[in-house]
């Protein structure tokens, strides 16, 4: 590592062309700051880098011998070392989707009453019990998840959505409480705490001379939230990424309660599986050389879901952004 | 960003927390006594707790040896074995000619106990200790009998009120030893599974939903009604979960016990090949319950380091006598006599420049 930054570093004695680069004022101490940081930057970069150079290299022998295939098969069978990847990219987004379709009316729901609405009294323990639900491990989650959540889905949930809305394909088939919905559901939990942490202080720094104006302008409170949510959207659109990724990447809950199933299927009701929940499943007692190289290809392609779905929500963010100026900035 | 983190306070106890942490993990690590020999293992899961209480148990003996086992899998115990870094693996099925052959050196099976794996279900209006028959557990796992009211289910159990729901079948979503064992079972008996599925740690299986572990699997099952699945036979005792008589090669149906799974070894010492690499499923003698297997600790034949080769005969010749003790309370079967003997002539062909260790 430090033979790779050492390269970017001049002597600091010699003023060089990297050296007004480093420290345009000329000082010491602002080039070595600047050296340290860049440094920081640079590592990172080189982390990513060197994770998708030696995901690659692993998974060359099941690239090699499925070719694209590999993205659109659909069977995953390593007794026979077929590997298709297709149902667990179908799991992991619609998961996540589920996931953040859930959190994010919720999320902005809570940030808004704790900057907006709640007195500091109320605010303060909703808070702390909000970021608490961020620190409990995952495993609790899918423990909870298979004990008090899929039995409560099953029975009270499951039920009048079959009733209700049983003609759309997303509803049917038997009830189980075992599935996508279930998993998507555990995800959402898992994804509130994050989002509505940082949705709450993007709209804390909204600055008040914006709610004053609106105010003065005899706005009610509904339409004051609105200033606000606006001013803070690229903000919270950063926060709604955070949380994409943090459900894209979810395994143990997940595993827990989505069923662990390779397959397609049209019903929110049906046992899924997950990029993330296949890989920490399968990888330990994997020994054969193609099956291991094709759980590493499922790592990598996790990887480019993960590029891929941000890529679209930041452009996303950008089209709703472009026409309003506000703080925050997408994180 | 989360405003936990804001305060300068908690990351002041943070940092001190990280100091102390690394303090302890650089000054007392069990290798820096003196003139302490240390063995590395890695393998399997399921005897995880067997060998967590030989290794104590036999630290308090000898006091200057001290064994490492980490429960990372049999995949990954192989591995390690194969890229010789770590002193013994451990794997409940046994290697494959394939495995044998990318190794650096000969491979010896030392058995150390047996498991089980039994089959627990969820029917909440049956009192009644289901049996199975072979072809039907297979029909169910193969997703061809759907129905708890099945007439070849009832065939199995007359006189039991069996429901007109929809079974739904839980297995093991991770890789695990259990389904291996499992598996085995079933394409011994079903030609129909041998062909469609096969013996596989992770199968595709047919039918069904996952579920991470034993305990996930348990708790799939407990948590809904009408729910079949497998276990290991330790985790259905400490779990109190019911379990199903299954019946045998012999046409008796056997509780699943430890006495029935050692049975199923005896019965089959006779055909065990030299290595000791045996599936014991479906076993024939009268009282041997038909889902059981060896778990094995795999070792080189020939020890690079004489020191630490001898301290590792020395551990497989206490833990195939001595330790044999333990087993039971932990639920695994003990090894017949005659096992016994056939894995003492195996510690006894170990070698360090050609001499043998004992």
């Amino acid at each position: 590592m430090d033979q790779a930054i050492g390269g970017q570093r001049p002597p600091l004695n010699k003023p060089g062309a990297l050296w007004r680069v480093l420290s345009p004022t000329g000082n010491k101490g602002d080039a070595i700051f600047r050296s340290l940081l860049l440094a920081a930057a640079l590592l990172m970069l080189l982390l990513v880098g060197a994770m998708i150079l030696a995901l690659t290299f692993e998974s060359l022998p099941s690239i090699r011998q499925f070719g694209f295939q590999f993205l659109t098969g659909t069977e995953w069978n390593p007794v026979k070392s077929e590997f298709g990847a297709l149902p667990f990219v179908y799991g992991t987004i619609v998961s996540s989707l589920i996931a953040i379709i859930i959190s994010v009316p919720l999320s902005l729901g809570i940030a808004i009453f704790l900057v907006e609405q709640a007195p500091q009294r109320l605010a303060r323990p909703i808070t702390f019990l909000v970021e608490l639900l961020a620190a409990i491990p995952s495993v609790v989650y899918g423990l909870w998840g298979i004990f008090v959540l899929a039995p409560f889905l099953r029975v009270h949930v499951e039920p009048p959505l079959q009733r209700w809305f049983g003609w759309l394909p997303l509803f049917q088939g038997p009830i189980t409480g075992i599935g996508l919905l279930t998993g998507g559901i555990i995800l959402a939990i898992m994804v509130t705490p994050i989002v509505s942490a940082v949705v709450r202080d993007v709209l804390a720094a909204v600055p008040s001379s914006q709610r004053e104006a609106a105010l003065a302008l005899g706005a009610t409170k509904w339409e004051t939230t609105r200033v606000v949510l606006v001013n803070g959207a690229p903000g919270i659109a950063g926060a709604v990424i955070l949380g994409l990724g943090r459900a894209i990447g979810e395994t143990m809950a997940v595993t827990m309660v989505i069923g662990n199933r390779a397959h397609i299927s049209a019903s929110l009701f049906d046992p899924s599986y997950t990029i993330a929940s296949a890989i920490a499943n399968e990888f330990t007692e994997a020994t054969q050389d193609l099956y291991l190289s094709a759980l590493v290809e499922l790592g990598l392609i996790l990887f480019l879901v993960t590029f891929v779905v941000n890529a679209i929500a930041r452009v996303l963010v950008w089209n709703v952004t472009r026409k309003t100026s506000g703080v925050g900035g997408a994180a | 960003m989360l405003s936990l983190w804001n305060s300068p306070r908690i990351i002041g106890v943070f940092l001190l927390a990280s100091l102390v942490l690394l303090a302890y993990c650089s000054g007392g690590g069990p290798s820096s006594g003196g003139g302490v020999i240390t063995l590395q293992g890695a393998g399997a899961t399921f005897p995880n707790p067997l060998y967590q209480k030989w290794m104590s148990e036999y630290g308090k003996l000898h006091p200057k040896v001290h064994i490492d086992y980490q429960s990372i899998g049999s995949g990954g115990g192989i591995k390690q074995l194969q890229a010789q870094t770590v002193d013994f693996g451990a794997s409940d099925a046994p290697m494959t000619d394939a495995e044998l052959k990318a190794s650096p050196g000969e491979i010896l099976h030392i058995p150390t106990v047996l498991g089980a794996v039994v089959i627990t279900y969820n029917l909440p209006s049956i009192t009644q200790q289901l049996h199975f028959s072979p072809a039907v557990i297979a029909d169910i796992f193969l997703g061809k009998i759907k129905k708890w009211d099945d007439q070849h289910i009832k065939q199995d159990n007359p006189g039991v009120n069996l429901p007109a729901a929809d079974i739904t079948v839980v297995h093991r979503a991770d890789g695990s030893g259990t389904s291996y064992v499992f598996t085995d079972y079933l394409s011994k008996v079903s030609p129909e599974w041998k062909e469609k599925v096969g013996t596989d740690k992770s199968p595709k299986w047919p039918v069904g939903q996952g579920g991470k572990g034993n305990e996930g699997v348990t708790g799939q099952i407990k948590q809904q009604p009408n729910t079949i699945g497998y276990v290991e036979l330790a985790y259905a005792v400490q779990n109190k979960l019911p379990v199903a008589l299954i019946k045998n090669a012999s046409g008796k149906f056997i509780e699943p016990s430890i006495d029935a799974v050692t049975a199923a070894a005896a019965a089959t010492s006779a055909q065990t090949p030299e290595d000791l690499r045996v599936s014991i499923t479906n076993a024939t003698g009268e009282n041997a319950y038909p889902i059981s297997s060896y778990t094995y600790i795999l070792v080189y034949k020939e020890q690079k380091n004489a020191e630490k080769g001898k301290v590792l005969v020395d551990f497989l010749w206490w833990g195939i006598h001595d330790g044999e003790q333990f087993a039971k309370d932990l639920q695994y079967a003990p090894l017949p006599a005659e096992i016994v003997k056939r894995a003492e002539a195996k510690i006894n062909s170990i070698t360090s420049g050609g001499k043998p260790l004992r």
